[in-house]
C-alpha cells in the first residue's frame, strides 16, 4: 500500500471468537480489555468512539464469563465487542446524534436493536461517532470532529455511518451497529472495507434511533464478513411494537442462507450504474466480482433502471422534509442544549437551534421546510412522492426478471478529508448509488470487493427485493469468496 | 443560477423553522438553496400527473397497509423522574421555559 500510515486490522469471525469464549480459552472479559486497550491506542488519531460503556461492557462480559464456567449454552453474540453509533439510544449512557444540540443527553430508554444485541450476549464497547443526525457522506459533519479512515488517516470513512465502518477495519469492534438513510451504512462500509447492511424497510425495528427521514430511516450491521453480517441481522430484525413500520414477516436464518452457493440465481447489472462519473478503477474492481459471479454459476443480464438519475433530487426532498418534521422537537425544552439568556419561549427555540444545529443539518432543515411550505409543497415533496413511487416500481419490475442487482457501492473510493466539504450539491451526488435503493425500500448489502491500484477499498452493492435478504447474503458471500 | 429563492423567502423559512440565519450565515443559505433547487428542477421533466405519491413504504414491500392498532389498555410510559433528568429546567414535575404570555 503506497500510504504513509495505516490502522486496518482484521476482526476474528463470530464463529472463531464465539468457539474460544464457548470453550473458556479466551475470556469475554479479557477479551473486552484487549479491545479497550486498542482504542485507547487508537481513537485519538482515528476519532470513532464518541463515548466508551465500560462499566457495562465488563458486566456483561463477567456474566458471560460466568455461564462459560458452569458450561451452560450461550447465546448467539456471547461476548462479542460490538460499537454502536450514536443515533441509537441506551439508558443512561450519552447519545450525541454527533450533534452539539444533544451534547451530555442521557437517554430514557433503549434501542430496540441494541437491546437485541444485548439479549444475545455481545458486549457494548461504546458509541462511534457518526455526521450529525446522521446527516453527511464523509463523517465530516459530526460536531465531534471528523472520523479518520483506518486505511489512510488522511481520508474521510465515509458517512454517516462513518464510525462504525471504521470501528470494524481497524478491530476497535468485531462488529458494530449504524443506519441507513440515503447510504450511510453501504457506504462507510465500502470505504473502509468491510461489509455493511440495508435492511428492508421495517425488517429491523427503528424505535430507539434518533430519527432523520422516518419512511427512509434503517437500522443495520457492519462487520468484517458476509455471514458475521447476516447473523446480527438475525438478531436484531423481526417485529416490534414499539415501530408502527415495523414488519411481521418472518425472519430468515440469515447466515444458513448465505451458506447456500449463489449458482442459478440470475444477477442484474444496471446501464444507470456504470456510466459517466463511476471511476475508472472501482468500475475495473466491481466488473472483476461480476465475472466472479458468472464463474459461481450465475447468470448475468444486462438491465435498465431509467428513472435512476432522479433519485438524488427526490431524496433530497424527501429526506429533508421529514428530516425538518423530524428535527423540530429539539428545542431546547424537554433536554438538550437551551441556549442562555433568551428572554422569550420563541428566542429561546431559535437561538437553541441555531447555536446547537451545524451548518449541514440547518441546509437540510431550511430545504425542506422550504418543500413543504405553502405554495410549494406540491410542487417539491409531492413531486418527490411521486418519482419515488416510479422508481420503487422500476425496482419491482426488475426483480420480476432478476433475483439480485448488482452495481458499484459508491462512484469513486474515500477521498481526502476536506475535499468534497465546500460543495454541499458534490457531497451530495456521492450517494447517488444509493439513494435508489433507499428510496424503494429494498434491501442490500455493501460487500468489498477489490481494491484500487493505491490500496484504497472498492465495495460492491446487491440489492435485492423486499425482504430477499438471503439472496443478497448469497450473492455477496459469492463474491467475497472470490478474494478480488 | 437561478433567483429562485430570495432573503425574504429564506428568512420567511427561518420563522417556520425556528431558526435564527445571523447575517453572515443568510447569503451562503441563499446561494445553497438556488443550487440544490435548480438541481432538483430536473424532476419536472417526469410527466407524474397520473401518479399517486407514494408516503407508506408497506404498500410497496407486500404487507400491505395493515393499520394494526394495539388493546385500547393503558399502561406505564416513560418514568417521569429520569425524563426530568434530562431537562435544562424542572420544578419535578413540569419543563421550566420562558414566560409566553405577558399580563
Amino acid at each position: 500500500m503506497d500510504v504513509a500510515e495505516t490502522f486496518t486490522q482484521k476482526p476474528m469471525s463470530l464463529a472463531a471468537l464465539s468457539a474460544e469464549i464457548a470453550a473458556g480459552r479466551t475470556k469475554a472479559a479479557d477479551l473486552a480489555a484487549t479491545y479497550y486497550e486498542r482504542i485507547e491506542e487508537l481513537n485519538p488519531r482515528l476519532n470513532i468512539y464518541l463515548s466508551l460503556t465500560k462499566e457495562r461492557a465488563l458486566a456483561q462480559a463477567s456474566k458471560i464469563d460466568a455461564m462459560a464456567a458452569k458450561g451452560n449454552p450461550l447465546p448467539p453474540l456471547a461476548g462479542i465487542p460490538v460499537g454502536i453509533k450514536d443515533v441509537l439510544v441506551v439508558q443512561g449512557v450519552p447519545s450525541t446524534a454527533g450533534s452539539k444540540i444533544l451534547q451530555g443527553y442521557r437517554p430514557p430508554y433503549d434501542c430496540t436493536a441494541v437491546a437485541r444485541l444485548e439479549a444475545a450476549g455481545a458486549v457494548l464497547l461504546g458509541k462511534t461517532n457518526c455526521d450529525e443526525f446522521a446527516m453527511g457522506s464523509s463523517n465530516e459533519n459530526s460536531a465531534y470532529g471528523p472520523v479518520r479512515n483506518p486505511v489512510d488517516p488522511e481520508l474521510v470513512p465515509g458517512g454517516s455511518s462513518g464510525g462504525s465502518a471504521a470501528a470494524v477495519a481497524a478491530n476497535l469492534a468485531v462488529a458494530a451497529l449504524g443506519s441507513d438513510t440515503g447510504g450511510s451504512i453501504r457506504q462507510p462500509a465500502s470505504f473502509c472495507g468491510v461489509v455493511g447492511v440495508l435492511p428492508t424497510y421495517g425488517r429491523v425495528s427503528r424505535y430507539g434511533l434518533i430519527a432523520f427521514a422516518s419512511s427512509l430511516d434503517r437500522i443495520g450491521p457492519l462487520a468484517a464478513n458476509v455471514r458475521d453480517a447476516a447473523t446480527l441481522l438475525g438478531v436484531i430484525a423481526g417485529h416490534d411494537p414499539n415501530d408502527a413500520t415495523s414488519s411481521p414477516a418472518p425472519v430468515e436464518d440469515y447466515a444458513t442462507e448465505s451458506d447456500k452457493p449463489a449458482a442459478g440465481l440470475r444477477i442484474g447489472v444496471p446501464a444507470e450504474y456504470f456510466a459517466d462519473g463511476l471511476d475508472p478503477e472501482v468500475r475495473a474492481a466491481v466488473e472483476k466480482g461480476i465475472g466472479a459471479l458468472e464463474a459461481a454459476g450465475c447468470t448475468i443480464k444486462p438491465i435498465s433502471l431509467p428513472h435512476t438519475k432522479y433519485a438524488v433530487p427526490t431524496y433530497y426532498l424527501v429526506a429533508t422534509a421529514e428530516a425538518s418534521a423530524n428535527l423540530a422537537r429539539f428545542d431546547g425544552v424537554r433536554y438538550g442544549y437551551r441556549s442562555a439568556d433568551s428572554g422569550t419561549l420563541s428566542a429561546m427555540y431559535s437561538h437553541s437551534r441555531d447555536e446547537g444545529f451545524g451548518a449541514e443539518v440547518k441546509r437540510r432543515i431550511f430545504l425542506g421546510t422550504y418543500a413543504l411550505s405553502a405554495g410549494y409543497y406540491d410542487a417539491y415533496y409531492l413531486k418527490a412522492q411521486r418519482v419515488r413511487r416510479l422508481l420503487a416500481e422500476e425496482f419491482l419490475r426488475a426483480f420480476a426478471e432478476v433475483d439480485a442487482i448488482v452495481t458499484p457501492t459508491s462512484p469513486f473510493p474515500a477521498f481526502k478529508l476536506g475535499e468534497k466539504t465546500g460543495d454541499p450539491l458534490a457531497m451530495y451526488l456521492a450517494d447517488i448509488y444509493t439513494v435508489t435503493a433507499s428510496l424503494a425500500g429494498i434491501c442490500g448489502v455493501s460487500v468489498p470487493c477489490g481494491a484500487t491500484k493505491t490500496g484504497l477499498p472498492v465495495g460492491m452493492q446487491v440489492l435485492a427485493r423486499h425482504f430477499g435478504e438471503s439472496t443478497a447474503f448469497r450473492v455477496a458471500r459469492a463474491v467475497e469468496a472470490a478474494g478480488i | 443560477m437561478s433567483e429562485k429563492v430570495t432573503v425574504e423567502a429564506v428568512q420567511r423559512v427561518a420563522e417556520l423553522a425556528h431558526l435564527e440565519l445571523t447575517p453572515e450565515e443568510t447569503a451562503p443559505m441563499v446561494r445553497d438553496l438556488n443550487a440544490i433547487l435548480d438541481y432538483v428542477a430536473e424532476l419536472d421533466e417526469l410527466d407524474t400527473s397520473n401518479v399517486t405519491p407514494l408516503a407508506q413504504m408497506s404498500e410497496l414491500s407486500g404487507d400491505g397497509i395493515v393499520a394494526v392498532l394495539r388493546a385500547d389498555q393503558t399502561a406505564p410510559s416513560l418514568n417521569r423522574a429520569v425524563v426530568m433528568e434530562q431537562a435544562p429546567e424542572t420544578d419535578g414535575a413540569f419543563f421550566k421555559v420562558p414566560k409566553v404570555i405577558e399580563r
